[in-house]
């Protein structure tokens, strides 16, 4: 099942809807690119869809060195048993030695179904890839230059490094905004090669009837400010302050995974490891403990303002103004000091 | 347009860690986790798979069976499924079977469903709450050779072997048609979980596997050893089988550690980089201060 004497290359799925390549993709590009680097191998590029050849070279300007194009009529919307077919077969021919996939709808479709057809070990939502050696004490032997596929474990007080020594390709998802694409360069240069995809009659057991998509009018990804809410908040009505400073503030609310699941607001505005990274130039964490898989979505923030009853709350140790009170009385108490200030 | 046809669904079930309710005392002084203040509740989104089953028995007719994987006390959630209207429940359980990443997860539940035999409609949770990966889902579903719907929402309609499933995801909806058998994986918005029945509560309070007689017998003086418990309860349909490794006939190097290609190399508590922090007093003045600050420095414009 080894084969560890075979590529070193590392791939990344490139997700496209409709002509566009999901951001996601683009990020992992940019990832791949530093791993393979240090490998001293390619990034190869995964395009499937229909008619969507001249999208190999946005692949190419965003960190391929190869582009493994499947332009086919049944693959042009994503459905689970065509594009896996097609992944496997690549897969079990070219023994790639990592392989990235988005953590989007479709990456978390399709990854664990590939995964388990070549017995690949997939970790998913990671929220940093390195390389770097393996002593296996049990085998007493190292293992040179794996994939570290960090994330949060164990409802997130611990941060777990995950290796896959043998069987590969070491496989791992990433959401989106955790890695920073790169601007495309147009001097980067490129192979692409066009395979003709061989399907089987029951890779068309589904059939999409209809598909229906709604723009997102939640960007926390590029917002200035975040205004985020988490249990503490206590209420939907409560929730109503964040909304509102986040409006005077020109920025998007977030959210804790608590709020969301509490239904304070949708799981778009979830900030944090399974939901959307942000950096912006000011975070005002509100009511949020802060527990790491929040953290993993929005340290690395200019600023950060955390509003908790608890003093010992994690959120305030990577907080920059620490305020030390009820939500429902500090929230109006800053509305009121921005609405002076501006008036 | 109810077709004459009978369905029959196997769910698939985890114990987990009530990890969205940790609180400041479920963490110990040094970092780590005090797993006894976590109660192991049913998984939350198994609880909507396990309903779509029931929903689907009670349109068409059917079975539905709860197979979990897990250690001994994890009995419980099928308890559990017995009191919301399981007709039969099997506990996968064996120390070989530890340590188990998904991949091998999902092989041992392969394993099991092909025992198992008649099925029509595989569901399971979209994902666990303590590990969120949504992995063994479509991985179990590629090893059984079956399509998978991932994020299903509704069974639209059931006719002959055809489904029409609804699925939503964060941006969108999409309506398939799929051939059974299939595997679906089942979103927290698809339905309200019913609780459990107050009959079936007292119907299978005694229900229990062979690796809780022990236990049980203490409880329960009138039975005078376990030979009469077993009887009893086998008697009455409430003992709970447990299957192992061999008897469903699972090869040893697919199951638990020896069988999961991924690894925990190190595990780092986490180590917060103390910020240069400043305390802001909670009122109207400190507030005001701290504006004034954040204007100054350009951060609110």
């Amino acid at each position: 099942m080894s084969n560890h004497a075979d590529s070193r290359d590392v791939w990344v799925f490139i997700e496209q809807e409709e002509g566009q390549i999901a951001e996601v993709s683009l990020e992992l590009l940019a990832k791949a690119q530093e791993l393979a680097k240090t490998l001293n191998s390619q990034v190869c590029g995964l395009l499937f869809g229909y008619q969507i050849r001249e999208l190999a070279e946005t692949v190419i300007r965003h960190g391929g060195d190869r582009v493994l194009l499947a332009d086919h009529p049944e693959l042009e919307n994503y459905r689970t048993l065509p594009y896996a077919r097609v992944a496997i077969d690549w897969v079990r021919e070219r023994k790639p030695y990592i392989f990235l996939l988005g953590a989007s709808p479709v990456g978390r479709d399709l990854a664990p179904r590939i995964a388990s057809a070549v017995r690949a070990g997939l970790t998913a939502d990671c929220t940093d890839l390195q390389i770097g050696d393996y002593e296996s004490k049990k085998e007493k032997r190292v293992y040179k230059d794996l994939l570290y596929q960090i994330r949060p474990a164990f409802g997130g007080n611990l941060i777990a490094t995950i290796v896959n020594p043998t069987m590969h390709p070491q496989m791992a998802t990433v959401r989106e905004g955790v890695m920073r694409r790169h601007e495309p360069d147009a001097t980067r240069t490129g192979v692409v090669e066009e395979i003709e995809p061989k399907f089987e009659a029951r890779d068309f057991a589904l059939k999409v009837l209809s598909r229906e998509t709604h723009e997102s009018n939640v960007n926390l990804k590029g917002a200035p400010v975040v205004v985020a809410g988490g249990a503490g908040v206590g209420s939907q009505e409560n929730f109503q302050l964040v909304q509102d400073l986040a409006h005077l503030l020109g920025g998007e609310v977030g959210a804790s995974r608590a709020a969301v699941d509490a239904g304070y607001v949708t799981r778009e505005h979830q900030v944090g490891q399974t939901g959307v990274t942000v950096r912006p130039r000011l975070y005002i964490a509100a009511g949020i403990s802060g527990a790491v898989q929040h953290r993993a979505g929005m340290q690395e923030s200019s600023k950060i303002i955390a509003i908790n009853t608890d003093p010992n709350a994690p959120i305030f140790q990577i907080a920059h103004y620490k305020i030390v009170g009820e939500v429902e009385q500090v929230l109006p108490m800053l509305i009121k000091a921005l609405r002076e200030k501006t008036k | 347009m109810t077709s004459a046809r009978k369905y029959n669904c196997v769910v698939l079930v985890k114990q987990v860690p009530d990890t969205h309710n940790v609180t400041s005392n479920a963490m110990k002084d040094d970092g780590t986790m005090n797993r006894a203040a976590l109660p192991a509740i049913f998984n939350p989104e198994d609880l909507n798979a396990l309903e779509m089953a029931l929903q689907v028995r009670e349109q068409y007719g059917g079975t539905v069976t709860v197979i979990t994987m897990g250690p001994p006390s994890a009995a419980e959630v099928l308890r559990a499924a017995l009191y919301r209207g399981a007709d039969r429940v099997i506990l996968l359980s064996d120390k070989k079977f530890a340590g188990a990443d998904t991949l091998a997860t999902s092989y041992a539940l392969k394993c099991a469903i092909e025992k198992i035999g008649a099925y029509d409609l595989v569901f399971c949770g979209r994902q666990a709450i303590d590990g969120d990966t949504a992995q063994v889902g479509p991985q179990t579903a590629e090893k059984l050779g079956l399509p998978q719907i991932t994020y299903a929402d509704s069974v639209v309609n059931l006719e002959g072997d055809e489904a029409i499933i609804e699925r939503a995801f964060p941006m969108g909806n999409e309506l398939v048609k799929c051939t059974l058998p299939c595997l679906l994986t089942v979103v927290g918005s698809a339905n309200q979980p019913r609780p459990p029945s107050a009959r079936k509560r007292i119907e299978f309070k005694l229900a229990a596997t062979p690796l809780e007689y022990r236990e049980l017998l203490e409880r329960r003086p009138e039975f005078p050893s376990e030979e009469a418990l077993d009887a009893y309860l086998a008697a009455r349909n409430l003992k709970i089988p447990v299957w192992s490794a061999a008897d469903i006939g699972a090869e040893e190097d697919k199951i638990g550690l020896a069988g999961s290609p991924t690894q925990v190399y190190k595990v780092n508590f986490v180590v917060l980089e103390t910020t240069e922090s400043r305390q802001v007093p909670a009122t109207q003045e400190g507030i005001a201060a701290l504006m004034q600050e954040l204007v100054r420095e350009y951060i609110v414009g």
